[in-house]
């Protein structure tokens, strides 16, 4: 056989994963559940603002800041004209002023302690010498404010407030990391979350494949490792897809709400360039782990075991997780250079690193190793994937589909 | 560019591993795939152990034996979709054959599609994966599905198909790229006798075209009818390997006698195994021909009434060569299949 043949007879270990990458991408995107896929993010959504309105009230009801008036009727209309007096200097911090009458008013201990109506406190007496009965935290709270009410009511504080004119600065030396702090924080939380939402279904990648006994097809035609490139691609096409939609959803309702970016302070890099590195670590993150979690689903020989292996796989996640957030705030100690060493937490530390440095090369240098680790990864788990999977005839494999993964024999 | 191993053709290997005594004409032919001494182990248990193939360029090789005898991890080892513990293949010269993947179709004995592809796009995905563009795949597919009569099936989704028509098309897929050695793990498997016959008549045309085919399989007759070589494997062994020719000719010829006379001198002159069935006497051809017995007879006056000389089959062959139990083992299967 001509050897110039034999170059070309094979595709490159690239073209190869394109060509699982581009079914797999396609399968996925015109399947009916891609559609639940995108709606999967809104639920949440959903979920968290009922529950966060619901929690507002309770909460709004749980601390009431309403006040009883029992006074005599010119007191107590004093009273409330120095509360709308004082209104436009202190604002929420001023209690709501309930009159009160009648036997409530007569015997204001009792009727706090029969719980009639919804009062943080009830103020008695008169303007000279007012009286507030509450329960001790209460009284704490409101003690300054009565006085100040009646003192405005008496006409003993001024009436009039000289303007206070205000300059705003992007930043000060002492808010500066604290800032930064947040905006590394709310990048790394972002960065987990869509990591955790989208590479967790890598790890069912391959049961179809074996499930339909196509893996023997593909296995046979191109390398192992351009299988896993392929579905990893193709996963992470479809995370991107995915992310763009929510993107342009939350985006959408973060200016119809009056929101932006500008409520977190500037990244170090700046916020194009931390954009671009966001786009680059939750790649390297999503192959890092898609890479570990496909190599962990393709030893699973059904969806069962699939379902069980996704606790310890989150648990994983988690202290991932957990070990970058905690070497942020060691910035230039041991532990960050770990977190941003081990494979598995350096994207979520370098994110975490852009906010609050602004230096370059460190980024460089942690996506060519976070590449490395992951070509690494992959090849270890194809290599095992063939070594144990790949083994038997059918009987063996009619067998393996009732054996556990932990335990597998020869057929 | 690898040289070949050996540039025999044919190899009769003895269950002793002794030296091999060439059966077929030796011939400088290419050899498409040549294994030597390939051993694969899994966690203990020896599935493989030491197989010696060689298939040349154009031929129909048939690899027998009962399941779990090693016939598929032997043919996963020769395509790379495992690698061997000891010994080396060789495909077309090649130790690595991922590196000539174009070049190769493979039919696993599981068969696996995409349940929701549609047939052409089934065809063009197999020939992607062996370098084909998809252009060129769904072209070359409705092509087959046209020549198989399976037109009306392109654009069904797999899910659709009847087992039969499914097969057919990962067939084809396997087809598709036009490779050079077509590799079918038990291809007969699961098809009704009409379909076998027509992918019996498919893989002679493949072989006219130049095409080097081997498939393994435990029907014999299917290897009988179609193989010019073929290897014996049993319990991870190849007790022999060579031409179909060769292999028959391992056992004598049986002799069917019927006489008139029931008894008399002449039954003197039998061969030791002659043993009577029915009306019948049958026993192996002796070494001194049939002459000197057939006078024997006369002189006797046995009063033949009928005499028939008949040539071993693949079957028998294979039972005097891997014995009686992986014979049984074989018919076990072959009886299952039929169940299925």
């Amino acid at each position: 056989m001509n050897p110039q043949t034999h170059a070309t007879s094979r595709l490159s270990l690239m073209q190869a994963a394109y060509v699982i990458a581009r079914r797999d991408f396609l399968a996925i995107l015109f399947s009916r559940a891609f559609f639940f896929f995108l709606l999967g993010p809104l639920f949440p959504v959903l979920v968290g603002g009922l529950a966060g309105s619901i929690g507002g009230e309770v909460q709004r009801s749980a601390t009431t800041s309403e006040i009883g008036v029992a006074m005599s009727v010119e007191d107590r209309i004093a009273l409330i004209a120095a509360r709308e007096r004082l209104a436009p200097q202190i604002g929420g911090g001023l209690p709501t002023l309930t009159v009160i009458e009648g036997e409530d008013a007569d015997d204001p201990k009792r009727t706090l302690e029969e719980r009639r109506g919804n009062y943080a406190g009830i103020v008695s007496g008169t303007l000279e010498e007012p009286i507030l009965v509450g329960t001790e935290g209460q009284l704490n709270r409101w003690r300054g404010t009565i006085a100040l009410l009646t003192a405005t009511a008496l006409n003993q504080s001024p009436s009039e407030f000289p303007p206070v004119t205000t300059q705003t600065v992007a930043t000060s030396g002492a808010n500066d990391r604290s800032d930064r702090l947040k905006t590394a924080q709310a990048g790394q939380l972002l960065l987990f979350l869509l990591t955790m939402l989208l590479a967790g279904m890598v790890l069912s990648n391959l049961v179809e494949e074996k499930a339909n006994k196509i893996i023997e097809v593909l296995a046979a035609a191109i390398p192992m490792d351009a299988v896993f490139f392929g579905k990893l691609f193709a996963m992470l096409g479809v995370s991107f897809v995915g992310i763009a939609v929510w993107g342009t959803v939350g985006g959408s309702i973060m200016i119809a709400g009056g929101r932006s970016l500008s409520e977190l302070a500037d990244p170090a890099v700046g916020w194009p360039m931390f954009f671009a590195l966001g786009v680059a670590y939750f790649a390297m993150a999503y192959l890092l782990l898609g890479s570990l979690f496909l190599t962990i689903g393709a030893m699973a020989t059904t969806v069962r075991e699939v379902q069980t292996l996704s606790m310890p796989v989150t648990m994983i996640q988690l202290m991932v997780f957990f070990l970058a957030a905690f070497a942020m705030t060691q910035q230039g100690s041991a532990v960050e250079l770990g977190a941003a060493i081990f494979p598995l937490s350096s994207p979520f530390a370098m994110l975490a690193r852009a906010a609050l440095d602004g230096a370059l090369w460190p980024h460089a240098l942690a996506l060519v190793w976070q590449g490395f680790a992951v070509a690494i990864l992959v090849k270890g788990g194809a290599t095992l994937f063939k070594r144990r999977v790949m083994k038997s005839g059918p009987q063996g494999a009619q067998k393996g589909t009732k054996r556990s993964f932990w335990r597998r024999r020869t057929a | 560019m690898d040289m070949p191993l050996s540039d025999t053709q044919w190899k009769d290997n003895s269950v002793n591993n002794e030296l091999p005594s060439f059966d077929a004409e030796p011939t400088t032919s290419p050899l498409a795939i040549e294994a030597r001494g390939l051993v694969k182990t899994f966690e203990g248990t020896t599935a493989v152990d030491g197989v010696d193939i060689s298939v040349r360029e154009g031929a129909i090789y048939g690899i027998l034996g009962p399941n779990g005898a090693g016939k598929t991890t032997t043919l996963r080892m020769l395509l790379g979709i495992i690698d061997p513990d000891a010994g080396v293949r060789r495909i077309f010269g090649h130790d690595r054959p991922h590196e000539i993947a174009k070049l190769i179709g493979y039919l696993p004995e599981e068969r696996g599609l995409y349940p929701a592809m549609k047939s052409t796009e089934a065809i063009a995905f197999m020939g992607a994966l062996r370098g084909l563009s998809l252009e060129e795949g769904r072209k070359r597919g409705l092509e087959l599905l046209e020549r198989h009569d399976l037109l009306h099936a392109a654009d069904r989704q797999i899910r659709q198909l009847s087992k039969g028509m499914a097969q057919t098309v990962q067939l084809l897929g396997t087809l598709v790229h036009r490779p050079k050695l077509v590799v079918l793990d038990e291809p007969f498997s699961g098809l009704d006798a009409i379909n076998q016959g027509k992918l019996e008549r498919m893989i002679r045309e493949l072989a006219d075209n130049g095409t080097t085919v081997i498939f393994s399989t435990h029907v014999i007759h299917h290897a009988e009818r179609l193989c010019e070589g073929v290897a014996i494997i049993a319990g991870g062994k190849v007790p022999y390997a060579g031409s179909v020719e060769a292999a028959r000719d391992r056992i004598p010829a049986q002799v069917r006698l019927e006489t008139r006379a029931r008894d008399g001198k002449w039954r003197d002159a039998l061969p030791d195994d002659a043993r009577r069935e029915g009306d019948f006497f049958q026993f192996s051809l002796p070494e001194t021909g049939i002459e000197p017995l057939l006078r024997a007879l006369i002189d006797g006056e046995a009063g033949i009434l009928s005499l028939s000389i008949e040539r071993a089959g693949l079957h028998d062959a294979f039972v005097h060569i891997a014995g009686e139990a992986a014979a049984r083992a074989l018919e076990a299967d072959n009886a299952a299949e039929a169940n299925r």
